[in-house]
C-alpha cells in the first residue's frame, strides 16, 4: 500500500517534470526540470530496493551530468536568449515513435507478467527476494564485475574506453608548443 | 512509577521502545516514531548552529588574541548569535531585479535540505541512528553532490556576474575535491568490508586512524575543501570577492547558506569521527545495559561520539584561525597533482595488502602492517615533492637572471645569504 502511494507520487513528479523539460522555453529551467526527473528515477530505484543504483543515479546524473548540461547551457550565450517555440514540425514521426515504444513495452511486460483476469498476477505484489540478497547486493555487484563468468569483459572494455577518454581530454588540453614555435 | 520509566527510557535513549510498549505496535506507531525522530534530529541540527557560530567566533577570537562576543547574554556573549539570528529573521525578503525567481529561491532551500539529509546515516550511539543503509558512505557522497548544483543555481539565479564567477570557482573546487574524498573513503570501506556506517564502527576494534592515517588526512583536507572552509574558502573569500556565489542574498536566505555551511562542517567532523575514530565506541562501555534492562550505555556512547566530533570540529576552527587562504590555481593544482595521485596509490596498496594478509593474522599486526604502508607512501610522496622542489630551485639558479643577481666585483655579497645550494658567482669575462 505504502509502496503504491510512493510510486504514484514519484510517477506524478517524473511525468510532470519530463513534460516540463520539453515544453519550457527557458533552457535553464528545462535543465532544472530534467534534474527533477532524474531525481524521480532515483526514487524508483530506491523503491525497488536497488539503493546503490539509486545513489549512483544521484551521483552521476544530478552531480555530474546535470552540472555539465547547465555549464553547456550557460556558456552558449545564444541558447540562453532563445525565444523559439520548443515544438518542431514532426508530429507524425514523433507519434509513430511513441506508439512503437508503447507496443514494445506492452509486449515486454505481458511477456514477463501475466495480466489476464483470473491468472495469478505478479503485478500486485513485490516478487519475493530474500533480505540477505538485498543486504549484500553491493558486494554481489562488485563480484559480478570482476568474475570471469560475470561481466568481466564488458567491465574491462568500459574501463579502456574511460581511460581513452581521459587520455584524449588530457591531449586536447595539453599546451601545443610546437605549433606556436613553427 | 510510569513517569520514572519514561525518564529512564529518555536517559537510556530508548524512547521508541517505551512508546511501543505503552501504545502498542503497529504501522501507525512506527510512522509517528519515525516522524518524531526526524523532527528531533533536524531541529537539533538547526539549533546547534546557533551554538557553533558562537563557538567559532570565541575560538577564532582567542587564536587572534581578541576576546570575541562578550556583551549580549552575559559575560561570555552566549546570546550573541541568538540576537544575530533574530536580526536576520526580521530582515525584508528581497528578490533582486532580473533574478531568476525559481533558481534564486530554490538554492537556499535545497542546500539546507542536502546538508540535513546527510545526517540520516550518522550513528550517534548504539542503536541510535536515522537509518542503517548498507550503502551509507555512498549515500553521503551522493547527497553531498547535490550541493554542487545548488551553488550553480544560486550563482546563475542571482543575475550578477560576480555571483556567477564565484559559483564557477566554487563548482570547480567542489567537483575536484570530490575525487580524493571518494578515493580516501574507499580505504575504510576496504578495511571494514562494508559501506554501512554502523558496520564501519563495528569493525573498528582499533580505530581506523591508526590503520590508515594518510587516508584520514586526505579525507580531512578534502572535507575542508568540500565544506568551503579556510584554506579553501574561495567560495566565500570575505577579503577578495565579498561573498562569491551568495553575494545577492540577504536576510534569512543568506542565513540559510551560513546554516548549511555550519551543518555541513559539523557533519563532516562527525563523519570523520565515525570513519576513523570509532564513532560512539568507548572501550565497550557504550554497550552497558543495566540490571532492569535499560541501555544506559547509549548515553556514554552519545557523549563519546560528541566529544570526538567536537575535537575534530575544533581542528576545523584551529585551521581556520591559523592558515592563510590559497589561490584558486594552487587549490586545484594541489588537488590534481598532489592528493589524487597519492590517494590512488594508497587505495591500490591498501587493497593489495588487505588481500595478501592472511585472515588469521592478529589485529594488532594487521594494523601495524597497514600503518607502515601508509607511512611509507606518505614518506615517498614527500620525498618526490622534495626532489622536484630542489630541481626547480636548481634550474632557476642555473639560468642567469632567475637566480640571485650577480653583479661584477660584488660576488661575495651575492653569495652571502647562504642556502647551501647557491652556486659560485660567475667569473667576470
Amino acid at each position: 500500500m505504502t509502496q503504491q502511494v510512493i510510486f504514484i507520487i514519484l510517477s506524478v513528479v517524473l511525468i510532470v517534470s519530463a513534460i516540463l523539460v520539453v515544453t519550457l522555453r527557458n533552457l535553464f529551467h528545462a535543465a532544472l526540470a530534467l534534474m527533477a526527473s532524474f531525481l524521480g528515477v532515483a526514487g524508483y530505484y530506491v523503491l525497488l530496493e536497488a539503493g546503490f543504483l539509486g545513489m549512483a543515479q544521484l551521483l552521476v546524473y544530478i552531480g555530474a551530468i546535470s552540472i555539465l548540461i547547465i555549464f553547456a547551457v550557460m556558456m552558449t550565450r545564444r541558447l540562453m536568449q532563445t525565444i523559439e517555440t520548443p515544438f518542431n514540425s514532426q508530429p507524425i514521426v514523433g507519434l509513430l515513435g511513441a506508439g512503437l515504444l508503447l507496443v514494445i513495452l506492452i509486449v515486454v511486460i505481458t511477456g514477463l507478467y501475466s495480466v489476464t483476469p483470473g491468472a495469478e498476477s505478479l503485478l500486485g505484489m513485490a516478487p519475493p527476494v530474500e533480505p540477505v540478497i538485498i543486504e549484500s547486493s553491493v558486494a554481489r555487484l562488485g563480484r559480478a564485475f570482476v568474475s570471469a563468468d560475470g561481466f568481466l569483459l564488458p567491465f574491462i572494455l568500459i574501463s579502456i574506453l574511460l581511460l581513452a577518454a581521459l587520455v584524449g581530454s588530457i591531449y586536447i588540453a595539453w599546451p601545443k608548443h610546437e605549433e606556436e614555435n613553427s | 512509577m510510569n513517569i520514572l520509566d519514561l525518564l529512564k527510557s529518555i536517559i537510556s535513549l530508548d524512547l521508541g521502545n517505551y512508546i511501543r510498549e505503552t501504545f502498542g505496535t503497529g504501522p501507525g506507531t512506527e510512522f509517528l516514531i519515525d516522524v518524531g525522530g526526524v523532527l528531533i534530529l533536524s531541529t537539533f541540527c538547526l539549533l546547534i548552529v546557533v551554538f557553533l557560530i558562537w563557538l567559532e567566533r570565541k575560538v577564532l577570537a582567542r587564536i587572534q588574541d581578541r576576546i570575541g562576543p562578550n556583551r549580549v547574554g552575559g559575560r561570555y556573549g552566549l546570546l550573541q548569535t541568538v540576537a544575530d539570528v533574530m536580526k536576520l529573521l526580521s530582515k525584508e525578503v528581497i528578490n533582486p531585479a532580473g533574478a531568476d525567481w525559481i533558481a534564486y529561491n530554490l538554492a537556499p532551500i535545497l542546500i539546507v535540505m542536502a546538508s540535513l539529509l546527510m545526517w540520516a546515516v550518522l550513528p550517534f550511539a548504539p542503536g541510535v541512528f536515522g537509518v542503517n543503509l548498507n550503502i551509507g558512505v555512498f549515500y553521503v557522497l551522493a547527497i553531498s553532490s547535490i550541493s554542487v548544483m545548488t551553488l550553480l543555481l544560486a550563482g546563475w539565479g542571482s543575475n550578477n556576474k560576480y555571483a556567477l564567477l564565484g559559483a564557477f570557482r566554487a563548482v570547480a573546487q567542489l567537483v575536484s575535491y570530490e575525487v580524493p574524498m571518494i578515493l580516501a573513503l574507499i580505504v575504510p570501506i576496504i578495511l571494514a568490508r562494508t559501506m554501512s556506517t554502523v558496520g564501519i564502527i563495528d569493525a573498528q576494534n582499533i580505530p581506523f586512524l591508526f590503520y590508515a592515517p594518510l587516508s584520514a588526512l586526505i579525507f580531512y583536507i578534502s572535507s575542508l575543501a568540500e565544506t568551503g572552509r579556510t584554506p579553501f574558502d574561495i567560495l566565500e573569500a570575505e577579503s577578495e570577492i565579498v561573498a562569491g556565489f551568495h553575494i545577492e542574498y540577504g536576510g534569512m536566505k543568506y542565513g540559510m547558506f551560513m546554516l548549511a555551511e555550519f551543518i555541513g562542517a559539523l557533519f563532516m567532523s562527525g563523519f570523520f569521527a565515525t570513519l576513523y575514530l570509532g564513532g560512539y565506541r568507548f572501550f565497550g562501555l557504550e554497550n552497558w545495559v543495566s540490571a532492569d534492562g535499560y541501555t544506559y550505555g547509549r548515553i556514554i556512547g552519545l557523549v563519546a561520539f560528541f566529544a570526538k566530533m567536537f575535537v575534530v570540529y575544533f581542528v576545523f576552527m584551529w585551521v581556520r584561525g591559523t592558515l592563510p587562504r590559497l589561490r584558486v590555481d594552487q587549490i586545484l593544482g594541489f588537488n590534481w597533482k598532489g592528493l589524487v595521485p597519492v590517494s590512488l596509490v594508497l587505495v591500490l596498496a591498501v587493497a593489495l595488502a588487505d588481500k595478501l594478509i592472511p585472515s588469521g593474522t592478529p589485529e594488532v599486526l594487521r594494523m601495524l602492517i597497514m600503518l607502515g604502508l601508509n607511512v611509507l607512501i606518505a614518506w615517498a610522496a614527500l620525498e618526490i615533492l622534495r626532489r622536484r622542489g630542489r630541481e626547480i630551485r636548481d634550474e632557476s639558479d642555473d639560468v642567469p637572471g632567475h637566480g640571485l643577481p650577480v653583479v661584477e666585483g660584488h660576488g661575495h655579497e651575492a653569495g652571502h645569504d647562504d642556502h647551501g645550494v647557491t652556486p659560485e658567482p660567475m667569473p667576470a669575462h
